[in-house]
């Protein structure tokens, strides 16, 4: 298959599209300035034909697997529908053309969609105010932890401990260390939860928070959540929940009444809006009692006579540049506006039994680690297999990308050895469920480590080098 | 396949004694084996001092990154040129090829040789490979 | 309910398979106190028909300047191809995740690599990376890593820097130890004044132009900070200037940092944008985020997979160099879209365009408006300052608000010492007659 880039099919002269010309007095930009703050020849950019340009990038988008063409069961990424009229509404020219500068006078259909958005997220969390600022998830979890900092450091208290679970995603020690903490990694207990007793024996003055993800990322509740946080509430600490998988919680529990102080949430994730190839996400970050002071600022607030833009009290200050992600934001808006609150809540129930519809059906064939009734996604090992097969998990999956199918998340969470972690989401029909679930046990049945080496066939390419790819980079062209 | 001349870390480190007190150190073949194909090694400056346990840099496999600890204490002498990125004949792999040899890493002028002691010995160290 | 498939009966034999009788069961691990047993109080569902009145409704709420916009100040409106919108809503771009699985995501993978490409192209830089969430998060990964590289405490960051860059540096680097001095600017050039640069300075950060509009002299202050052994740190908040202006690789930059808004996105009230971070090889391993790296298949053939992700978050943990995931791909794959469609002379002339619009606008002000300056006499590019008659500047802005003209921004707030002044800012959107209706419709402010 072809796979020139863009620039090996340029030829000079060649005209793409042009904007629009000028019609202003021509000057010379080396009349106002200085010669060597201009450059010396234009950029080396590719010359194309539109048609040329068009044919690249439909060609190009045909090498990707994708929701809209395959069941695309990722773990911890919960690759729901994107609905189409969502993207309908965020394109319209009214929030398309909207400058971020321009007075609040003439943005106020902007600002109330903000303001109901941070109201229906504050209600879904059990939280007391939103922020919508944060791009994405991790850049959620770093802002709920400045706000954290700050916060002890307004109160008098030196805690630079961040305590995580050896079963967290990575973005939460990595936030932590960002925010300044020093991070304790806890094991998790035997059935997959948090050791309760482990926990308790790193918790002291000096602890800042609890990161926590429920259902956590091996897709189980956990049962203990009120004591957890009535143990870190004890000792005067903090307790943040990572919110990539509310998926399984909306209208049926919220972290707010569990006991958690603060929260983020993926607009990427939960409310449907499309991951376009690795972003743009929205993590807005949710919070209780005096940690809402501490959220980045402005957020909106509601006037009699409209909506403003304002700073929280003892605001950490921005962590982006504008009030965030807007178009992201209209589209989780117009998702949640959809369903209503019987429409979330039963999506969240549909996520969690055709999660356990697949488990069950799996279970046998592939390794439960953890044998409980799981969340919106569970976590299945290829151990076994490994052993007596010889395949990997990553053997399973580019095995299922020959079948049609994209990979399961693979080797995450890490305390599961040959994890392979399945979420489906509740926009996925049972026979498209079957047909997955019958790949699969086909595959642990009928394949080998050797018959899959070369796997997967028929795609654009087979496995690459990646460890070339490491040691001699070629990052640009 | 644990040479016996040489002395170990827990943390899966070799040092050779050369003459003048000075130790060529690496990671060993199990190390190299554990990580998979190394693609880059982030090196000590030379010149600069460590003590004993320090960390003195990281070896960088495709899918994970490991801390490499200083076994003795003392200043940074030389390092292995293969490692180097800035050099033509960057080969990071000639850890994977040859771990205990030609893909050793730092040369240190050792400033408290009493240290050797409290390393381990190739039967201890091996005892460590196989209970991992 | 509309997205979910299952059908009474579907329900009913998932069930049987999982071996549950009802949802209660199903979620009977949930302790009964934490299930919440009443209706979320959300607005009620509405249909598409009706949903999309709604969003309608709420769009009709926000002003539309029909007689142009003067505003820029850190977003800017270019034009955009229609293929753009085109390419990045098909499906296959619109609903991958992040490129995991590289034979099922070669598409997204070659248009990242192109993308990192391009910004090294238009920076004069060795490597880019994927693109990280904005100017602001952009600004800050580069000083991190110049703290890393040079493990010195401080770092200068001029006062033409976006002031909500230099909040968004204030808030990141609060805890963490490394101090942010301002080095102010000119009062009469508004070039930014480099004195002294002690050897506890990791970085110089500029932008060029400023936000004042002010095209510095790169060279030398990349010159100045090297002597230092610092780093230099370029922000460029409206890439396509860079058809115009030198290339900060070319004039020393070892970061260049920025926005690629400007370059096939919309300004969509403040987001989704696109921060690039784009750096020198001797960097290349320090630089945060995704990248994407050409290799070989088992046959030998060309393809393309993420790399050095051993410095990522999902394998480093807490000693990872961000805690970066997500980003902005499809932001990234607009602007991808963009450059190639415009080429070298399309994006050329749109510099062009905003350039002369903006010394038209520049010389008007001057030749036609008795009372109105400009505040500044360093050579600018699209954006300049005018200083309007004493007190007046807001009254001003309300006033054209109502002719729908939208009048620049304000820098009072952000900028004290420029009291009575308006940024602004043209692109190549900006018309003759905007201009010419402007500068009457100012007139007829001061004869009222």
């Amino acid at each position: 298959m072809n796979s020139k880039t863009i620039f090996e099919k340029s030829h000079p002269g060649r005209v793409g599209t042009m904007p629009p010309p000028s019609d202003c007095p021509a000057v010379q930009a080396c009349e106002v300035i200085p010669a060597a703050r201009l450059r010396g020849a234009k950029p080396e950019l590719p010359e194309l034909t539109e048609l040329e340009v068009m044919r690249h990038f439909v060609g190009l988008s045909q090498k990707n697997y994708s929701v809209d063409t395959q069941f695309y069961p990722l773990g911890s990424c919960t690759m729901k529908y994107n609905p189409r009229v969502n993207e309908l509404v965020a394109s319209l020219p009214g929030f398309t053309d909207l400058h971020p500068l321009s007075g609040c006078q003439h943005v106020q259909g902007a600002l109330q969609l903000m303001y109901e958005l941070q109201k229906g997220l504050a209600e879904i969390t059990g939280m007391e105010a939103v922020t919508l600022q944060p791009s994405a998830g991790a850049h959620g979890e770093v802002t709920a932890l400045f706000a954290i900092e700050r916060y002890f450091k307004a109160n008098g208290e030196n805690r630079h401990i961040i305590i995580v679970p050896d079963s967290s995603h990575g973005t939460n020690p990595a936030s932590a260390a960002l925010a300044g903490f020093e991070v304790v990694t806890i094991p998790s207990s035997a059935d997959g939860l948090v050791d309760l007793e482990a926990l308790k024996a790193h918790l002291g003055p000096e602890v800042a928070a609890l990161m926590l993800t429920n259902p956590n990322t091996v897709g189980l509740f956990d049962v203990h959540i009120s004591e957890i946080c009535r143990l870190l509430h004890e000792v005067g600490a903090l307790v943040y929940y990572d919110g990539a998988n509310m998926n399984a919680l909306m209208g049926l529990a919220r972290p707010g009444d569990m006991g958690f102080d603060m929260v983020h949430i993926n607009l990427h994730k939960t409310f449907s809006t499309p991951h376009g190839g690795g972003g743009p996400g929205s993590g807005p970050v949710g919070a209780k009692g005096e940690l809402v002071k501490f959220l980045p600022g402005p957020t909106v607030v509601k006037h009699e006579n409209g909506y403003v833009l304002q700073k929280p009290e003892h605001s950490i200050g921005r962590v982006r540049m504008f009030w965030g992600n807007f178009l992201v934001m209209v589209k989780a808006w117009a998702y949640i506006r959809a369903l209503g609150a019987e429409g979330v809540r039963n999506a969240s129930r549909l996520a969690v039994l055709a999660a356990n519809y697949m488990r069950v059906r799996l279970q046998e064939a592939y390794e439960l680690p953890f044998k409980r009734v799981c969340m919106h996604e569970f976590v299945l090992s290829a151990s076994k297999l490994k052993k007596e097969k010889g395949i990997h998990a990553l053997d399973a999956a580019k095995a299922l990308l020959e079948r049609g199918f994209h990979a399961p998340t693979i080797y995450f969470p890490l305390i599961v050895e040959e994890a392979l972690m399945i979420e489906p989401t509740e926009t996925e029909s049972k026979e498209t469920m079957d047909a997955f679930v019958e790949a699969m046990l086909e595959i642990a049945e009928h394949e080998s480590g050797e018959t899959l080496h070369a796997a997967p066939r028929g795609l654009p390419v087979t496995r690459l080098d990646e460890t070339q790819a490491a040691r001699k980079p070629v990052l640009k062209q | 396949m644990i040479p016996q001349d040489l002395k170990y870390t827990e943390e899966h480190e070799w040092v050779k004694v050369l003459d003048d007190g000075v130790a060529l150190v690496g990671i060993t073949d199990f190390a190299q084996e554990q990580l998979g194909d190394i693609v880059f090694v982030e090196l000590p400056e030379v010149g600069v001092s460590f003590k004993q346990h320090d960390l003195l840099g990281t070896v960088e496999s495709v899918k994970t990154v490991s801390d490499m600890f200083t076994p003795v204490s003392g200043e940074v002498i030389e390092v292995n040129p293969i490692l180097s990125e800035d050099n033509e004949g960057f080969a990071p792999e000639i850890i994977n090829q040859d771990a205990y040899g030609q893909g050793w890493i730092a040369k240190i002028k050792m400033s408290d040789v009493s240290e050797l002691e409290n390393l381990l010995d190739a039967a201890a160290y091996k005892k460590i490979t196989e209970e991992a | 309910m509309p997205y979910l498939p299952h059908t009474p009966d579907d329900i009913q034999a998932m069930m049987e398979t999982v071996g549950v009788k009802d949802w209660d069961e199903l979620f009977s691990f949930i302790p009964e106190e934490l299930r919440l047993n009443r209706p979320l109080e959300l607005p009620p569902a509405l249909s598409e028909y009706d949903l999309v009145d709604y969003f309608k409704s709420l769009a009709d709420k926000n002003a539309i300047f029909s007689n142009g916009s003067f505003l820029g100040a850190g977003a800017y409106r270019h034009f955009i191809p229609s293929i753009v919108g085109h390419i990045t809503s098909r499906s296959e771009y619109l609903t991958a995740y992040t490129p995991y699985q590289a034979e099922a995501s070669q598409g997204t993978l070659q248009t990242i690599f192109e993308f990192q490409s391009l910004i090294c192209r238009l920076t004069g830089m060795d490597v880019a990376n994927a693109s990280v969430y904005d100017g602001g998060t952009a600004a800050a990964d580069a000083v991190i890593m110049a703290h890393g590289q040079t493990r010195r405490s401080k770092v200068l960051v001029s006062r033409g820097v976006h002031p909500q860059i230099r909040e968004v540096l204030a808030t990141y680097l609060a805890g963490s130890g490394l101090k942010i001095e301002e080095v102010p600017l000119n009062p009469q050039s508004g070039e930014t004044e480099l004195g002294e640069i002690d050897k506890d300075t990791a970085a110089v950060l500029v932008q060029i132009p400023n936000f004042l509009g002010i095209v510095e002299d790169g060279a030398a202050i990349s010159e100045k900070a090297h002597q230092a052994g610092a780093l230099a740190i370029v922000e460029v908040s409206d890439p396509v200037c860079l058809a115009m202006l030198e290339a900060p690789g070319a004039y020393g930059a070892d970061i260049c940092c920025g926005d690629a808004q400007a370059l096939g996105n919309p300004v969509a009230y403040g987001g989704p944008y696109v921060g690039f971070l784009a750096c020198t090889q001797k960097l290349m391993r320090r630089i945060p985020g995704r990248l994407v790296g050409m290799s070989e298949d088992t046959e030998g053939r060309r393809g393309f997979c993420l790399t050095l992700q051993a410095r990522e978050q999902h394998i480093r943990r807490e000693k990872a160099s961000s805690n970066i995931c997500s980003n902005q791909a499809l932001c990234a794959l607009a602007t991808t879209i963009y450059l190639s469609l415009l080429g070298p002379n399309g994006l050329s002339s749109a510099a062009q365009s905003s350039f002369q619009a903006s010394q038209y606008l520049q010389r008007r002000c001057q030749e036609d408006l008795p009372g109105y300056s400009l505040a500044l006499n360093g050579c600018t590019y699209n954006e300049f300052v005018l200083r309007c008659p004493e007190g007046k500047a807001d009254e001003l802005q309300q006033y054209l608000a109502c002719e729908g003209i939208e009048a620049g921004y304000l820098l009072q707030e952000s900028y004290p010492e420029f009291k009575d002044c308006l940024l602004l800012c043209c692109t190549e959107l900006t018309k003759k007659a905007h201009i010419d209706e402007l500068i009457e419709r100012i007139k007829s402010f001061e004869e009222a």
